[in-house]
């Protein structure tokens, strides 16, 4: 058994290069990206019915199809939050093929989030009055808003700054043999990552950071029935859901009993496998959301593939590596490779399934990919 | 200088308590049960109806973090602390008058509020053992 009863697949996978200075336009970016998925699913334009983008995406449909040349769309939607909802784009779309609202969506995302809007720095005094609990403290970035639940995960395991550089130097090894990523060819040592500079101290030094990048991503998703007609390397989407609990706050989420467990994504972990009807045995790759390496801990732990406070020994271990028993986002991650509000760990696990990854792991059946609050688990 | 809270509906009893000296939270006036941070409906119980009420300004630093780079008013580095107060809900603060290396999680803490411009900042501090 599996999601949507195995009806919903992802048919095709595209993406711009990944820059610090795109030099073009957030809807240019989207457009290129969505013309390759379209013609990597064997399609045309015309044949997009559905499109689903993030609540925070700029790039209008309607304006997008006047790119395309989209000429009637039936369906669009987007997802609550931010990166937490990354794997939201693909389920609701996958929702929308399997009863029938559409035939073929487009999922996207693009920006110029280095050369254009930067995520990392101090967040513009924002209308949601929510923020006055924070933001008048001090916490007005990412990394300081995040740091407060690292921090506790830190000293309930005993772990330091320099535990957390070790996936760091995983992911960068991954990018480093990845053409796509940003980081190609620029591998790590833990001592680089210690001698990079303090973001929030004491707990996330510069390395710890996902990337700020410029590009643009883009998947198709229809129905198998459909894609058994297409010249496509379908990949079927065998789990989808999010995982939002009472007292949750994807940025301030200071009030669940102990910050440092993750019910969310244990919750959503649960709910994917029940779907998909399998194990974390079952699991060959795990694609893991990171805006701060020690989410990547956290989740390890929380998804249920190391027990709590282990994921430290799981990593120093080798198993997220090459040639581990889990390999953890080996297109570098969005530390390593880029930060498309983690599109692109969704398309690097179609790769894998596909078998035509960079740095493609052996018999890939099933991957998990974790947003957090959203995730997916593909297979062949 | 710290850019002032713009208080709405659901908050603005936070900073009037400040004005006066408490942690204020709101407590349902149905079921009694307190909740923070702010929401105009009992979880509980779903009623609309509640009313301001002070806490004790005690409690514990949950977790921390140097807040420095680049926040706009933090020409000096500001410590924010997590605070677990005794009535079992979590605040966002600052921990004044303690340097960093002397930090843990799990100290004894009591709220201050120290006069701005135009609105009163809670603050914690550390209280003796």
């Amino acid at each position: 058994m599996t999601a949507f009863d195995g009806r919903a697949v992802i048919a095709g996978i595209g993406q711009t290069e990944f820059s610090k200075d795109s030099g073009r336009s957030t809807m240019q970016l989207a457009a290129e990206a969505s013309l390759l998925a379209i013609r990597d699913a064997g399609l045309d334009p015309a044949a997009i019915d559905g499109m689903v983008t993030f609540s925070l995406d700029t790039n209008d449909e309607l304006t997008l199809m006047r790119s395309l040349g989209v000429p009637n769309l039936r369906f669009a939607a987007r997802t609550r939050g931010g990166g937490g909802g990354a794997c939201a784009t693909v389920q609701l779309a996958a929702a929308a093929v399997a009863s029938g609202q559409a035939n073929a969506v487009l999922v996207y995302r693009a920006f110029n989030e280095r050369s254009g809007h930067r995520f990392g720095q101090p967040h513009p005094r924002p209308p949601d009055p929510t923020w006055n609990l924070y933001k008048t403290f001090g916490l007005d970035t990412p990394a300081k808003i995040y740091g407060l639940m690292f921090q506790r995960y830190m000293t309930t395991y005993g772990l330091t700054n320099e535990d957390f550089g070790r996936y760091t130097v995983v992911a960068r090894d991954w990018a480093a043999t990845n053409p796509t990523a940003w980081f190609h060819g620029r591998p790590i040592t833990i001592d680089d990552h210690q001698a990079s500079r303090w973001i929030v101290e004491p707990i996330i030094r510069l390395l710890d950071c996902c990337q700020e990048s410029d590009g643009g991503v883009a998947i198709v998703v229809t129905t198998a029935e459909r894609a058994a007609d297409l010249d496509a390397r379908a990949v079927t989407i065998e789990g989808a859901s999010q995982g939002q609990l009472l007292g949750g706050d994807e940025l301030f989420g200071y009030y669940h009993d102990d910050l440092a467990w993750f019910p969310e994504a244990h919750a959503l972990s649960t709910e994917l496998l029940r779907q998909a009807d399998l194990t974390h045995g079952d699991i060959d790759v795990a694609m893991i959301y990171e805006n701060f390496s020690p989410i990547v801990f956290m989740q390890l732990e929380s998804l249920g593939f190391c027990g709590p406070g282990e994921a430290r020994d799981f990593i120093v271990d080798g198993h997220i590596g090459r040639g581990g028993s889990l390999p953890v986002n080996p297109n570098g991650g969005l530390l390593g490779e880029a930060y498309i509000h983690g599109m692109n760990n969704i398309t690097e696990a179609v790769r894998q399934v596909r078998g035509t990854a960079a740095n493609q792991v052996d018999d890939v059946e099933h991957v998990l990919v974790s947003a957090g609050r959203s995730g997916l688990i593909l297979g062949r | 200088m710290i850019s002032p809270p713009v208080p709405s509906f659901d908050d603005a009893h936070f900073w009037d308590g400040a004005r006066a000296g408490e942690i204020r939270v709101q407590r349902c006036s149905e079921c009694g049960e307190i909740r923070h941070p702010p929401a105009p409906m009992c979880a509980a119980c779903n009623s609309t109806r509640w009313e301001p009420h002070a806490l004790d300004g005690r409690g514990t630093i949950y977790s921390w973090i140097v807040s420095r780079h680049p926040s706009e008013p933090d020409t000096e580095a500001r410590i924010v602390v997590l605070v677990e107060l005794a009535e079992g809900v979590r605040v966002v603060s600052n921990l004044i008058g303690t340097p960093v290396e002397e930090i843990e999680v799990g100290r004894a803490v009591e709220a201050v509020f120290v006069e701005q411009e135009t609105f009163t900042l809670p603050q914690f501090r550390v209280v003796a053992p």
